[in-house]
């Protein structure tokens, strides 16, 4: 870092230090930024201010103990990566998951893409100057996260599924109001559109800027919805089934030059915004087709009280809000994980912004942290 | 002012009496006129973080006072008690110097704001310059507090705002030059005799100089445009972009001296609005009835400032309503709004105004129907937008939550509180079972 700073002193720049604390990014995110008065030279990200070993702590509590800590890998996707840990250790311990569970997991996960499609959205429009929409946000968010408490306990940090299921079955009310609230929430995506996605201001502060071709996104493992604004069309839900997804219908939105605004660019902040949006009114329509198609049965398989998987490692992938988690487990037989390994969407995210920074002003930094939603505890873990 | 110095004049105590006195008038009025000023951006700090609850569906301050009117005062002692703390490597005397420049700016223009026929600080024959040129301070306070705070991210809000200001001051003074050209004065009141630039308009919509001729109407747009950016208001609110600089300008500034900040933008506001209403909104003028009628009798006086003020307060919700609608602009972005835009509109406006005047002789029935057709236009752009808010007023049905005061009455749905209620009921309902 010191070696950065003179760096930049002999080149007669201004070294901003964005970070650890500052309004834009998102928890404890560090850039130092090289600037030349407005436009920047470089943003080099610095990670570790929110490590938590996460990945260390798995080795001293047994396999099921371990779920309630995989909340913390993203206090907004708690249910993904529940659910991806969770079938890691199924396919080690070869359990069969009950159809009902498997659907149940799919109504969570959507709900919690919802309400992190939310958070994203609002901090996109907050961080280019506009407060309202995120308040409307976060308003909708507020009854997303009502109806997960009721379903599991819990607001924010989940802790819903189980090894071999999920923890708490759902009754006809709760799917009433579920319903009620997408009834609710549908027209509003329109009221979201009218109010802010077509405004001027906002699209000329994104249309061009910050443009991440398909050939750089795979290169540096962009995941999720920011790859799939550059226009390379990977879905795990689509192109690796698991869970209940091979059941239902949805389409995969795709950045395209000129979708939304003419001077659009596939890879560039807008696209990503507006592939978010789409995939809100996406998991509207998987939850209704969840709704539809929910089975009776067991919603968790006969699984030991003590689990001991055998001696063998595995990859389990799913796609979160911010795309594939993926999460490694390894076993030596024992009642404990030997090692837990998480692949986050964040991190990839964070790296990538070196690259394109240069020749960006500062105010798009902003626009880039908040469209590629980069949050600090998933980075770190 | 300028009646309490003929009263003086009156008096005959001699020349050294008659100064004293002048000068301890000058005293009282210049410590009214900062009381005022300080009153009126207390309540628009309020007003704003109402309507921006309502905005937001949210209900805003509403503790302190009925519904909240006295929150300002809290906050203001609040930040009057708290600890004024300067950074060590600060540059001293220039930041404690930088919100006093500031403060000076506006509240200093507001001794030419002309809230009513006789209520007026200073009817300078230059009153518009004047406040032209001592908002400008401002500029000078802003610089001078990103220089001195020694804090990268305020410099850089300094050199936004130094930047923005000297730049939107152009087309501002376009559009109010657009005024003065049809006014003929660059006096705020003036006389029976020689009218300023109120005086010269009518109490009704087609007397004002906004609908004066289409030209005038665009000098408008153009002049509260760049108003708005000289406020550093959303969307053009970079220098304290909060999500970019943090604070910008007073990022290090605490207690008293950020409540001098925070003071000078709300009073801004409230000038820029007066500004306009003045300009091109016919002032304190009251619909038909004469300036002279009007100072027969004080209560018509108070009917007058009321008609300024209810006018002003059109201005600054207008304000306050695009602030929280709109996102920010970015720096190139909002340059280039200005000298790509804003000021060559503004030279068109001043000389089709300039052109009018030559071409069309002032009261013939040409220029009588002009006043008449841009003032039709003007109110069917207003009643079509008041149209559209009633069509999405219906459209929302039973979602719309029209609680003005907000007093906490909830709408229909009541996600929140029916969830709990239920997640009660059931974690009952798996006790028993």
């Amino acid at each position: 870092m010191t070696e950065l700073v003179r760096i930049a002193e002999n080149r007669q720049e201004l070294v901003l230090n964005m970070g650890p604390h500052h309004p834009s990014t998102h928890g404890v995110l560090r850039f130092l930024v090289h600037t030349d008065g407005e436009v920047m030279s470089r943003a080099v990200p610095e990670v570790g201010y929110l490590h938590r070993g996460l990945e260390k702590m798995a080795e001293s509590v047994n396999w099921a103990g371990y779920m309630p800590f995989t909340d913390r890998v993203n206090y907004l996707e708690a249910m993904f990566t529940n659910q991806v840990y969770a079938m890691a250790v199924e396919r080690l311990l070869g359990v069969e998951v009950p159809e009902r569970a498997e659907f149940l997991r799919v109504i969570a996960c959507e709900l919690n893409r919802l309400a992190n499609h939310f958070i994203t959205l609002g901090c996109i429009t907050m961080d280019l100057g506009a407060f309202t929409p995120f308040v409307y946000l976060l308003r909708e968010r507020e009854t997303i996260n009502d109806l997960i408490e009721s379903l599991c306990g819990n607001r924010v940090t989940h802790n819903y599924m189980r090894i071999g299921g999920v923890a708490h079955d759902v009754d006809d009310d709760w799917l009433r109001h579920l319903e009620k609230f997408l009834d609710h929430f549908e027209p509003l995506i329109e009221e979201f559109r009218a109010l802010i996605v077509g405004n001027e201001i906002l699209v000329r502060r994104m249309a061009p800027v910050a443009v991440i071709c398909a050939e750089d996104a795979v290169a540096w493992g962009l995941v999720g919805p920011n790859l799939r604004a550059s226009g390379v069309d990977w879905d795990v839900r689509r192109d690796l089934p698991y869970s209940a997804y091979p059941q239902v219908e949805f389409s995969v939105p795709l950045g395209r030059d000129g979708q939304g605004d003419a001077q659009s660019i596939a890879g560039d902040c807008y696209q990503r915004f507006l592939v978010r949006v789409e995939e809100v009114r996406q998991s509207c329509r998987i939850l209704r087709q969840c709704l539809q198609k929910l089975p009776a049965g067991d919603i968790k398989a006969k699984v030991p009280k003590l689990i001991k998987p055998p001696a063998a490692e595995c990859y389990a992938a799913v796609e979160g809000a911010r795309g594939e988690i993926g999460c490694y487990v390894v076993s030596d037989g024992g009642p404990k994980p030997y090692r837990v390994k998480w692949r986050t969407s964040s991190f990839s995210a964070m790296s990538i912004i070196e690259h394109i920074s240069p020749g960006l002003m500062i105010a798009d930094l902003v626009a880039v942290i908040a469209t590629l939603d980069v949050i600090a505890p998933e980075t770190d873990r | 002012m300028h009646s309490i110095y003929q009263a003086i004049e009156q008096l005959s105590l001699g020349p050294w009496g008659r100064d004293i006195l002048f000068a301890l008038a000058v005293l009282v009025v210049a410590a009214a006129v900062f009381m005022v000023a300080l009153t009126i951006a207390g309540v628009l700090v309020w007003v704003e973080r109402r309507v921006a609850g309502r905005v937001q569906s949210r209900i805003g301050p509403n503790r302190v006072g009925p519904i909240g009117i006295l929150q300002w005062l809290a906050d203001g002692l609040k930040l009057f008690m708290k600890e004024d703390l300067i950074p060590e490597c600060a540059d001293r005397p220039l930041y404690r110097l930088a919100p006093y420049l500031l403060m000076v700016g506006v509240f200093g223009a507001f001794a030419a704001v002309p809230f009513g026929q006789a209520l007026i600080a200073a009817d300078l024959n230059v009153g518009i310059l004047y406040i032209l040129a001592v908002t400008s301070l401002s500029a000078v306070g802003i610089l001078m507090s990103g220089w001195a705070s020694n804090n990268k991210w305020s410099l850089l809000g300094g050199i936004r705002s130094a930047a923005q200001i000297v730049s939107y001051e152009v087309p501002a003074a376009l559009g109010v030059l657009s005024v003065v050209l049809l006014a003929g004065t660059l006096q705020m009141n003036g006389t029976e005799m020689a009218p300023g630039i109120i005086r010269s308009q009518g109490g009704w919509p087609w007397q004002w100089y906004i609908f004066h001729n289409p030209f005038a109407l665009m000098a408008f747009f153009v002049y509260f445009t760049a108003a708005v950016a000289e406020g550093n208001r959303t969307p053009f609110d970079l220098p304290e972009a909060e999500s970019e600089l943090v604070a910008g300008f007073n990022t290090e500034y605490s207690g008293m001296r950020f409540a001098g900040f925070f003071l000078a933008e709300f009073a801004n506001v409230y000038l820029m609005s007066a500004v306009a209403t003045t300009l091109f909104f016919g002032g304190w003028q009251v619909p038909g009835l004469t300036p002279a009628e009007m100072q027969s009798s004080p209560w018509l006086q108070l009917l007058g400032l009321a008609v300024f003020v209810a006018k002003a307060g059109v201005g600054c919700f207008v304000v306050v309503w695009i602030r929280w609608t709109f996102p920010r602009l970015r720096v190139d972005q909002l340059m280039g709004l200005c000298y790509r835009y804003l000021i060559p509109i503004g030279f068109a406006c001043l000389l089709g105004n300039a052109a009018y005047l030559l071409l069309v002789p002032a009261g013939s029935l040409a220029d009588n129907v002009v006043h008449w057709a841009t003032a039709a236009f003007g109110l069917l752009v207003l009643a079509l937008f008041f149209w559209r808010v009633g069509y999405h007023l219906r459209r929302s049905g039973e979602r719309l939550d029209l609680d003005l005061l907000a007093r906490g009455r909830r709408g229909p749905f009541e996600p929140r509180w029916q969830h709990r209620a239920w997640g009660a009921h059931r974690r009952q309902a798996a006790k028993e079972a």
